[in-house]
């Protein structure tokens, strides 16, 4: 979902990249010596293996791929702040060394795919988890739905703009239908990478996942109390 | 890894770029300033092997997202005990 230049008039480019450097400032305000000497390490990691995969495009429908984006699976390992960082990182070094989202529009890009899409994950992730019983389960079947609403916002996000400034001619409403349905794919795509990347996380190393910090008890502790007792 | 299945990839249009190409708002696109770029599309320019070359411009992003991400590391990693800050 990375925009090339000239699809959004230059108004709207500049908002989104005045919006998208806030963001990004705030992020990298909040997230200073935030990660101790276990979770630190996986902020780079996150960003190297989204970029890996946002390579690796999977058909969709007839003549279509998708990709994931990351957005939700950055902020439920390391996140809200830190995978702003990540995102920006991610969509940055496409645009900027491999012309992948037009330069114009890192703006917007950066806005979609990585604050929108944090946003919205982090957002839906606290909210669902205060609902449901804190197991593992609930929390792969939360991020597998957050990651999918979270392609939907971004998509959504992008209409938004569109409607602002596009440059073509066109109709909002089939614009919206056509982007938002080849997203919903996209999006079943997303929650499953999602869901499964998170699933083999809290299996091995749950203690990585920023999302179940609350949730899962510590393996350490319950060792100390049955020594004591 | 991204290097070797990347090749392998769907080189279908993405869901935004076949959405925008189905409604006509493609035709504002403009190439990026760097299109022409050694390493536009992961690919690397001048190199015919299509495997080759995917894979060398895979290898480097991941290498430049690992330097990156380092840097992320170090930002984000709280300061050690005695650790002047």
């Amino acid at each position: 979902m990375h925009m090339p230049d000239g699809l959004i008039n230059a108004q709207v480019s500049i908002g989104a990249a005045v919006i998208a450097a806030g963001a990004i400032t705030v992020g990298l305000k909040k997230s200073k010596g935030t990660l101790d000497s276990q979770t630190a390490p996986l902020a780079g990691l996150v960003a190297v293996f989204i970029f890996a995969f946002q390579m690796m495009n999977f058909p969709v429908a007839a003549g279509t791929s998708g990709h994931l984006m990351g957005g939700a699976l950055a902020s439920i390992l390391v996140g809200p702040y830190v995978a702003i960082l990540v995102m920006t990182v991610v969509v940055s070094l496409q645009a900027l060394v491999f012309a992948d989202g037009g330069l114009s529009a890192l703006g917007l890009n950066l806005l979609n795919m990585g604050i929108v899409s944090i946003v919205v994950s982090a957002l839906l992730f606290a909210g669902l988890m205060k609902l449901l019983p804190k197991t593992r389960t609930s929390i792969i079947g939360v991020s597998a739905t957050v990651a999918f609403i979270s392609v939907l916002a971004s998509a959504g996000a992008f209409v938004f703009e569109y409607s602002l400034g596009g440059n073509a001619t066109y109709n909002i409403a089939s614009v919206l239908i056509s982007v938002m349905s080849v997203h919903v794919l996209i999006g079943i795509g997303e929650a499953v990478i999602t869901g499964l990347t998170i699933g083999a996380i809290l299996a091995t190393r749950a203690d990585l996942v920023y999302g179940a910090r609350s949730f899962l008890p510590a393996h350490n502790l319950l060792i100390k109390e049955s020594v004591v007792a | 890894m991204a290097g070797f299945f990347s090749f392998y990839a769907s080189s279908q249009p993405d869901g935004l770029e076949r959405a925008t190409a189905e409604q006509g708002l493609d035709v504002t696109a403009i190439d990026s300033a760097n299109a022409d770029s050694a390493l536009a599309d992961y690919g690397v320019s001048g190199i015919e092997n299509q495997r080759l070359s995917g894979f060398l411009g895979g290898a480097v992003g991941v290498a430049l997202a690992g330097i990156a991400g380092t840097g992320i590391y170090f930002w984000v990693r709280a300061p050690k005990a005695g650790e002047t800050k």
